[in-house]
């Protein structure tokens, strides 16, 4: 299923070429740096090496020393040294090599990228991307999903797309957008899914969720890695006559009000699936927005997938009853569909 | 103090640490008056720091403040008013209420970076200014301040370790006033002088007398056109005392009467006018006139501020985001090609190279940088200082005994740091 807007289950239009996410990723920074000499890329091994997971491949050999910067181990001060530089109106895109390792940037991120704009009227026009998420082993601390403290911070914006279309497209809109944008990439979808891009120029909205597949008895609402989990479970779910309409966040801040209760008030039941740990996620701020503006239309609770509450465990067997999977969205959907 | 600055020089100087003192006490004054609305921080004493060193920077340069660098935001073209309003959070401050203090900033016309109360912060983002800089051609110099208590923050070294590999023109003003909050120096840093701290990074530092502002203004002069001609980062440790608390409410009892005693008889205002007389610089008519100017300026500048209206409420809510262009127009300014920056004059060999290595020689050619079997004890080394405030005295014991007793001697220390104060 492939529609020219991206919306589609793996994004995608119909006159560009099969790219994988990360090659998605790649695309962006270089047509972004072609298209802008403001536009840097920085970040450990990001250079020569060509980044961790080979997402910065080719850069410095066509931008150069200058654009494509090589950095000590020190987050707090690649964060702030990005903050500078887009003072003086460049738009530095930093890569953290793991997302585990922003924290490490934490008070840059959220005291000083932040708040720049409403105190002082300093637009921070920056992107902090990295890989993100669990499901492939990589132990307690690299495996993160951090996106809440960020969601948490008024003066970001946080994008965790699903697909190669919207990996591509939201990475553009974040380059040009005058915001700090953390743009976390599941690292699972790397080189597993794959999807169309068109030829040309294009962004994707921020802010803006999409419905990946129409349903009319329960919302199921997701993003990044999950959201395919989540597709899964729905065809299941429609072989057993409950059909599930799946939203795909794409942006966390600010979060796409509209689109989600548009569907609950068709649905009347909503189910948040996120890899993220169940307390403090996003499904517990969307269940306080349906209180406060869809409870008369709600027919059921609010339901929500998650990880466990403990750190991302490393041993497959662990990290398997630690995540999500489509067997529990299964599970949860029906019993919420007996409303 | 020696003659080499020329006389309009030598009076700004002292206007601005003038006026510097006066704006504070102005705003003791409005504190007393519960006119200010949070701390008021104050830099008595520190006053030749702030205005000689932003002094050497020219109009297109750029400074972030700490919380004692009034007097440098006055110099760099800041009006008084925006000061006593920050302060008040005043509707017509820069930040419109949102902060208080020295933290607002000024991107586009006074090329000014807010600080943040997080110590150290500022450094990397100062260096990602002086990076950003020279990138677009500009030839700027990227300046900030720490004190003693916010070199031992982690962003400190890790900002200055990146501005050093990247040789970014910064120049850090380390200002060393004894004392974070009720805290000694000694029981902060275990090194006689915090200058040494550029050592580490393997960039040049100065240790200047901060009292003394025409050997501040020089030294920062030639740290800053040093920085501007491609010499990397400079750090500049300027020796003072926190003459007052760390803020209003603290009275500070915990400094010792004969340490305040000391630093009070060495006024760095009072040592000034004693060389501009012996210099024949100032009069009594000159400084009164000075006087006259300044008090009339700050009546004036006070009245805007005590006018200006309380923010309305509902502002809390507005700027998070930056909009769009129609918010701000965000546009590098190149001074220099972009055909430089951008294929195929951008695009480069990506491979490293190593000097010594590549050849196909092995580690052991002649040409190999590295060699074994050099090791000597490390403790010779720790106490190698010359221009050391107190004479040389070997540096505490402390140092000495936690140094470990062999360790690889790198090449290049000791010659590192040429300490020229």
């Amino acid at each position: 299923m492939a529609k020219a807007d991206g919306s589609g289950a793996n994004g995608g239009g119909s006159n560009g070429t099969q790219v994988t996410f990360l090659e998605a990723i790649k695309q962006a920074m270089f047509e972004e740096m072609e298209r802008d000499p403001a536009v840097i890329l920085i970040g450990e091994d990001v250079g020569v090496y060509g980044g961790a997971f080979k997402t910065s491949e080719g850069l410095l050999e066509r931008f150069g020393w200058e654009r494509v910067i090589d950095t000590p181990i020190s987050e707090s001060a690649i964060i702030g040294a990005a903050c500078g530089m887009s003072y003086l109106g460049l738009r530095p895109i930093v890569e953290m090599q793991f997302i585990d390792f922003i924290v490490c940037a934490f008070n840059q991120i959220t005291n000083f990228v932040a708040k720049g704009h409403y105190l002082w009227n300093a637009p921070a026009p920056m992107v902090v991307r990295g890989p993100s998420g669990g499901g492939v082993h990589g132990g307690p601390f690299h495996s993160a999903n951090p996106e809440m403290y960020f969601v948490h911070t008024p003066g970001l914006k946080v994008i965790y797309p699903s697909t190669p279309y919207d990996a591509k497209g939201l990475l553009k809109a974040a380059v040009r957008d005058n915001n700090p944008v953390l743009f976390f990439e599941h690292k699972f979808l790397y080189r597993r899914i794959k999807g169309e891009v068109p030829a040309g120029d294009y962004t994707v909205p921020i802010g803006k969720a999409v419905v990946r597949r129409e349903g009319k008895h329960l919302t199921i609402l997701s993003y990044a890695a999950m959201m395919h989990t989540s597709l899964e479970a729905a065809e299941a779910l429609a072989k057993e006559g409950i059909e599930a309409e799946v939203i795909d966040l794409r942006t966390l801040l600010p979060l796409d009000e509209e689109t989600i209760l548009h569907s609950v008030k068709k649905t009347n039941k909503c189910l948040v699936v996120h890899e993220d740990t169940k307390t403090g996620g996003i499904a517990g701020e969307i269940a306080a927005i349906l209180c406060e503006k869809a409870f008369g239309d709600l027919d059921g609770p609010l339901m929500r997938v998650t990880s466990l509450d403990t750190p991302v465990p490393y041993a497959p067997t662990l990290e398997e009853y630690f995540l999500p999977n489509a067997k529990k969205i299964f599970s949860a959907a029906k019993e919420l569909a007996r409303y | 103090m020696k003659k080499e600055l020329t006389r309009q020089q030598y009076l700004d100087l002292y206007y601005y640490m003038r006026l510097n003192r006066a704006v504070e006490d102005m705003m003791v004054k409005l504190f007393r008056q519960n006119k200010i609305v949070g701390g008021l921080y104050s830099s008595l004493g520190q006053e030749a720091i702030s205005v000689g060193t932003a002094y050497a920077l020219e109009k297109k340069d750029w400074l972030a403040p700490m919380i004692r660098n009034i007097g440098a935001l006055l110099v760099k073209g800041v009006p008084p008013r925006d000061i006593f309003m920050q302060h008040m959070a005043k509707y017509d401050s820069p930040t419109k209420g949102k902060d208080g203090t020295s933290h607002f900033g000024d991107l586009d016309n006074l090329h000014i970076v807010s600080p943040i109360s997080m110590l150290g912060d500022l450094i990397p983002v100062m260096t990602g200014v002086a990076m950003a800089g020279r990138y677009l051609g500009q030839k700027i110099v990227a300046m900030t301040w720490i004190g003693d208590g916010g070199s031992s923050t982690g962003v400190f070294h890790e900002g200055l370790n990146f501005a050093a590999v990247q040789r970014a023109p910064f120049v850090l003003i380390v200002e060393n006033n004894l004392w974070a909050y009720s805290t000694p120096v000694r029981k902060q840093v275990p090194l006689e002088n915090l200058a040494d701290r550029a050592k580490a990074y393997g960039i040049d530092s100065y240790i200047v007398d901060g009292n003394d502002v025409v050997a501040v203004y020089t030294t920062a002069k030639e740290a800053v056109e040093r920085a501007r001609a491609g010499e990397g980062p400079i750090l500049i440790e300027a020796k003072s005392f926190r003459r007052m608390g760390h803020a209003q409410h603290d009275p500070a009892e915990y400094v010792p009467k004969e340490m305040r005693a000391y630093w009070e008889a060495r006024d760095p205002i009072a040592l000034y006018e004693k060389f501009l007389a012996s210099e024949k610089l100032l009069d009594a008519k000159g400084k009164n006139e000075i006087e006259e100017k300044i008090n009339t300026l700050l009546a004036a500048e006070r009245e805007f501020a005590e006018n200006s209206p309380m923010p309305p409420p509902e502002l809390a809510e507005t700027c998070v985001y930056c909009t769009g262009d129609d918010c701000h127009k965000i546009r590098a300014k190149w001074e220099r090609p972009i055909a430089e920056v951008t294929p195929p004059r951008s695009s480069v060999k990506a491979v490293w190279t190593v000097p010594g290595f590549g050849s196909g020689k092995g580690s052991g050619g002649a040409n190999a940088p590295i060699h074994f079997g050099d090791t000597q004890p490390a403790a010779r080394e720790a106490g190698n200082k010359t221009n050391s405030a107190n004479g040389g005295k070997p540096v505490a014991k402390m140092a000495a005994k936690a140094a470990p007793k062999k360790t690889v001697k790198a090449r290049a220390a000791g010659a590192s740091r040429k300490a020229r104060r």
